[in-house]
Order: structure tokens, then sequence, then C-alpha cells
């Protein structure tokens, strides 16, 4: 084998076209690594709403709570069955909910309207989601108009700090306390109680009843008991899995995105390294011609061809992972396109995106050299001598 | 029976239309041991001759053994192995690989064996210290002169003790000086080490040492007594 070290001094040599080689590499990198880390962070916050230990009632059919309705009768059915958890003081821990979008104006541009999520829950609520902790302020009041605030919202939107005042529904709501939920997609809703948002909005219906299972692993009984039950029309939910589904489609459509466009921009920066690698090999064809002469055989002047070329790209991979370590915790929104609400949610660069990343940048690297490697290894001896 | 044997070799290259017949039934025998000179006006094919016994190029007609092994027969790949095993090769420019050290420059043929990397060192100091570089291991070449770096081409063609060495025009980038110890040096690995070397110049000193001297005229071979090309300076 030609050693290594040839192609890195040889590399090093021309650092000019190496770093601009490498930079191309690294823009596609990074922009990869940028748009999957954003798919990534879409699919991790709706992952961390639904718990394994909840399950989640919908009207029979409904496939997200913006278009289920289920009535006081069906809240009352599910608090008695036998699957459902009970609290410290006895009470089962059921939250049956309305769930409604009220638009309100951003911070920065008052003319940009979003979608938000309220969330009217009962006083259990606060048990059955566990991953939702009161950060300022306390609780709303049962029997006021008071709401508490997720905590990707307070930045995003004026008036939701506590002691301000929100006003929705034809009516003033006083912000009484802020909670965060683990980056989940409750921190873009505002919560308060449900029996004060009945009358305000859609009636005298709940969208969802979620509630917490007693043993999580006897999520199949519950379901199928609750929908064999004749008093009800209900499709049961095991929580997590509901909310990972309703990533599914936006998410797997920001990974296609995430492919296509740095597909289309690697293809700019392959041609970068042909470009390169070609010119690398024109100006050395005497050394290759040494190579061979010395008893070196083709195919591991291809080797050694490759193996440069992946190089120029490791560097690329590297400063494409360096350049998207910034956007990590970046926060962004958008608007989920299965309930149609907006959530907030950061960029996540894991190590393994990295990995990915360093992975395409080494297949760009490849795809490059291969042809330029080749007419070095396909180079007449004599030729390349004279 | 010659070490090298030459046949009955044709070879002519196509250059557009016109075909330039370079041997026409070139018949030759070198001998083991032996310390050729290969003279004669440019353009009468000495460059031809030598790649066709490295087996860098084929013969049109004809055959080239060397040591009783058919080169005009092997395929692109035997040659290579054959090629690392049993040629040393020296051009004009020295083609030392610049971003390598003299020490990684003469181990590279060793890198085609199966020696040991304490094997590989002990070789390569050794050849150094023939062509008395050993000091001068870690230079690069562009940190050597032009005598360092043909020597340490030299070198690089002994390391893997091969059958034959064959030497482009060695001397013709080098001043007097540095040509006398590229010269002194080539006598010394044929007369001390019996190395069979086939050398290509036109410098009359090169065919003073050496023991037989060939002179190719328009691809015909024009024997002649080293004394005639000592007279003909
Ligand atoms: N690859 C080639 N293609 C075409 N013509 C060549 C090639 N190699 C050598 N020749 C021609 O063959 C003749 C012999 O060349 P060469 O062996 O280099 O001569 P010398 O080494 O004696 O100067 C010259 O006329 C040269 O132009």
């Amino acid at each position: 084998m030609i050693p290594i070290v040839y192609n890195v001094r040889s590399v090093v040599r021309r650092p000019v076209s190496t770093a601009l080689t490498a930079l191309g590499v690294g823009l596609v990198v990074a922009v990869f690594i940028g748009m999957l880390a954003l798919a990534n962070g879409f699919r991790a916050a709706l992952a961390k709403t639904g718990s394994n230990t909840n399950a989640l009632v919908l009207r029979k059919g409904a496939d997200s709570e913006l278009s289920s309705g289920l009535g006081r009768d069906v809240a009352s059915i599910i608090a008695a069955d036998p699957h459902v958890a009970t609290g410290a003081d006895n009470r089962p821990l059921v939250s049956p909910e309305v769930y409604v979008l009220i638009p309100l104006a951003k911070a920065f541009d008052t003319t940009q309207i979003a979608n938000v999520v309220v969330r009217g829950v009962s006083d259990q609520a606060w048990q059955v989601r566990s991953n939702v902790k009161i950060t300022a302020g306390q609780r709303p009041t049962s029997g006021r108009p008071e709401v508490c605030v997720g905590s990707r919202l307070t930045k995003r939107f004026p008036h939701t700090g506590v002691g301000q005042t929100l006003h929705f529904a034809g009516r003033d709501w006083t912000v009484t306390c802020q909670f965060s939920a683990a980056g989940s997609a409750f921190e873009s809703e505002i919560w308060g109680e449900n029996e004060q948002f009945m009358p305000v909005f859609r009636g005298d219906v709940f969208q969802s009843i979620t509630f917490r299972l007693k043993d999580p692993a006897t999520f199949d009984d519950a379901q199928r008991a609750l929908q064999a039950d004749k008093r009800l029309t209900v499709d049961v939910h095991r929580e997590s899995e509901f909310y990972a589904q309703q990533s599914q489609l936006l998410g797997n459509i920001l990974s296609f995105l995430a492919i296509m466009i740095t597909g289309i921009m690697a293809v700019g920066a392959v041609f970068g390294a042909i470009n390169t690698m070609y010119a690398a090999i024109a100006s050395r064809a005497p050394e290759i011609g040494v190579l061979l002469t010395l008893g070196f055989r083709p195919w591991t002047v291809l080797v050694s061809f490759l193996a440069e070329s992946a190089f120029i790209a490791v560097i690329g991979g590297v400063l494409g992972g360096l350049f998207s370590l910034p956007l990590n915790g970046i926060v962004t929104s958008t608007t989920n396109w299965s309930s149609f609400s907006e959530i907030a949610f950061s960029f996540r660069v894991t190590p393994a995106l990295l990995l990915v990343g360093l992975i395409f940048a080494v297949v760009m690297g490849v795809v490059g050299g291969f042809f330029p490697a080749l007419r070095a290894a396909r180079l007449q001896v004599v030729q390349a001598l004279r | 029976m010659a070490l090298v044997e030459i046949r009955d070799v044709y070879k002519s290259f196509q250059r557009d239309t016109q075909r330039i017949d370079v041997f026409t039934g070139l018949t030759l025998d070198i001998d083991a041991g032996s310390f050729t000179a290969l003279m004669g006006p440019s353009g009468s094919g000495k460059s031809t001759l030598l790649n066709l016994i490295a087996g860098l190029d084929k013969p049109t007609r004809g055959t080239v053994r060397v040591g009783g092994e058919a080169v005009s027969e092997m395929s692109a790949s035997q040659l290579a192995a054959w090629r690392a095993r049993h040629i040393g090769f020296v051009f004009q420019s020295f083609n030392l690989l610049p971003v390598l050290t003299a020490y990684q420059n003469v181990e590279l043929p060793l890198l085609l064996t199966r020696l040991s990397g304490k094997e590989r060192n002990e070789r390569v100091k050794i050849a150094l210290d023939v062509v008395g570089l050993a000091d001068r291991a870690d230079h690069y070449p562009r940190q050597l002169s032009g005598g360092q770096e043909q020597r340490t081409a030299i070198a690089r063609a002994i390391v893997a003790d091969p059958t034959v060495m064959l030497l482009d025009e060695p001397t013709g980038q080098l001043d007097a000086k540095s040509s006398q110890e590229v010269l002194a040096l080539l006598q010394r690995l044929n007369s001390e080490f019996t190395k069979t070397i086939i050398i290509v110049t036109h410098d009359a000193h090169a065919a003073e040492r050496a023991k037989m001297v060939l002179h190719l005229e328009k691809g015909d071979l024009i024997e002649k007594p080293r004394a005639t090309a000592a007279a003909m300076r």
C-alpha cells in the first residue's frame, strides 16, 4: 500500500485548494446537520410530550384533539375505570381537557399572528403530566379566570409574564404562573381550568381525556375495555405514541427536505472535489509514474487517491460539524400540521447526527475522488513519466 | 544463459498518421554482473529499450526475457509484482516524491514486500549508508543537492535488492562533480555488490566506467569495444 502520509502531506502542500474544497464540503455538511437537527428537535419535542404511563381518549375516529369531542358522561365513566391510577388523596388521576386554538400576535412583530393552544385541564392534570413543572408563580385558583403559560411562549408573545393580563375569547385572563415541560410541546401551550374555558369556547364538551394508568403494562387491557364499552364511542391511545404519531408527517417532510436540499448542494461540493483531484493528479503524474514503476499496482494508486479525496472531505466534515454546533439549542417554531398549532422547539445537534454528517462528507469525498483516482490508476507509466 | 535476452524485437510507435519504427528485429544479450552503457544519438531508442526491459512498455513483436522470465508476455498486475522484485529504476530527473523524506522515499519499494518494520528499517539504513547519505535520512528532497537526490534515488533502486538496475541518463542533470560521485557509486555497486547495471548515457565518463558499451543508431546495435568508445571522445 502507498503510505497515507504521502497523501496527507500532498494535501497539506496545497493549502488553498484543500481549504476551498473542504469548505465546500463543510458548508453542505453544516446545512445537512442543521436541517436534520431541526427535524430531530421537532420529533424530540413531540415525543417528549406524551408519556408512556398515560392514556389519551378521543372521540372514535378523531385523529387529533381538535377534531374530537367528549361529553361529561364519558369523563365520569373513565374516572371510574379500574385501570386508572389514583392519587395520594384517593381521587382518580384523570384530566378531561378542553383544547382550542386562539390567534395571538407575536411579540416582535404584532402583525404576525400564530395559533396558540389553550388547554383547559382539571386540577389533577398537574399530577397526570409528570413532566410539567411550575417555574414561577402559583397555579391558577379554581373558579377564577387565571392561566399558566408555557415557558416557550413567554419570550415570543406579549403579556405572558406572571401578573400580566392576556386577552382572548372576549375576556381578560390573569397570568399567575409559568411552567416548563422538559422541552415538550406543552411548553408552547396556555393552560387554565377546564371549567373556566368550557363556557367561553365550545360549550359543554371536552376534547380529550387523559388519565394515568395504574400499571403501564395494562394499556392494552384498558384500551380493549374502554373501546368495547357500549356506553362509549372512543379511541384510546397511548399518550407517547399519539404525540410521536403527530410528529411523523412534519418530521418526515423536514428530513426529506434536508436530504433533497443537501443532495442538490452536495452535487456542487462533489464537483469541487472532482476538480481539485483532477488538478492534483495532473500535476502529480510523474509521481504516479514513479509509484507504478516501483511496482505499486494500479488499484493501490486508486485507493491512495480515493483516500486523499476522502481525507479532504473529512476535514470538510469536521468543519461542517463545527459550523453546525452553535445551532444546538436555538429555539425555533413551526406550525404542527397535525394540530395546526404553533410549536416551539430547539435544534438538536446530537453526536449521532455529527457522525452521520461526517459519513456524508466521506461519501462526497469518495464519490468526487472516484473518477480522478481511476484516471490516476490508468495512467500509462511511460506517458506519466515524460 | 544471459540475464537479459532480447530476441528479434520490433517496436513501433504511432504518432498521428506517422509510424515510427524504433526497433526492427533487435537481438541482444546482457550478462549477469555486467555494467553496460547504452549510448547513441537522441531518438535512437535507448529509453525505449530500457522501458522494454523494465516491462514498462511492450514490444510490438519479439520477446524480452529477464532471468529466464518472459517479461513481454506478462499481464499488468504480474508486471507490477515482477518489477517490484527484480527491477531498480533510476530516472534522469531523480523523481523522488517531494513530500516524503529521503528515508521514506527509500523505504517505498520495501512496502511491497513482507518485511517487518524492523527489517525495513535495517535495509533502508544500509542502502542510505551505501550511497553515503546516512546523515540525510530525514531531509526532504528539496533540502538535498541534485547529486544527493540522485544518490537517494539509487538507494531506492537498490534497497529491495533487485536483479537488474536500469538507469536512464542518471547524470544528465548533474554537474561534473556530482556526476563523478554517482558514477563511482555505480561502479562500486557493480564491483563490490555484483549488481547488474544497464545505464543509458551521453556521458563519455560513464562509458569509461562501464564494462561494455553498446551503441544504438536508429534502432540498430553497433557493438564497439571499449577502446573505441574511449577514443571517440
Ligand atoms: N510513447 C511514444 N509515443 C510516440 N513516439 C515515441 C514514444 N516514445 C518514444 N517515441 C519515439 O521513439 C523514438 C525513440 O525514442 P527514445 O527511446 O526516447 O530515444 P532515446 O532515449 O534514444 O533518445 C523517438 O523518435 C521518439 O520520438
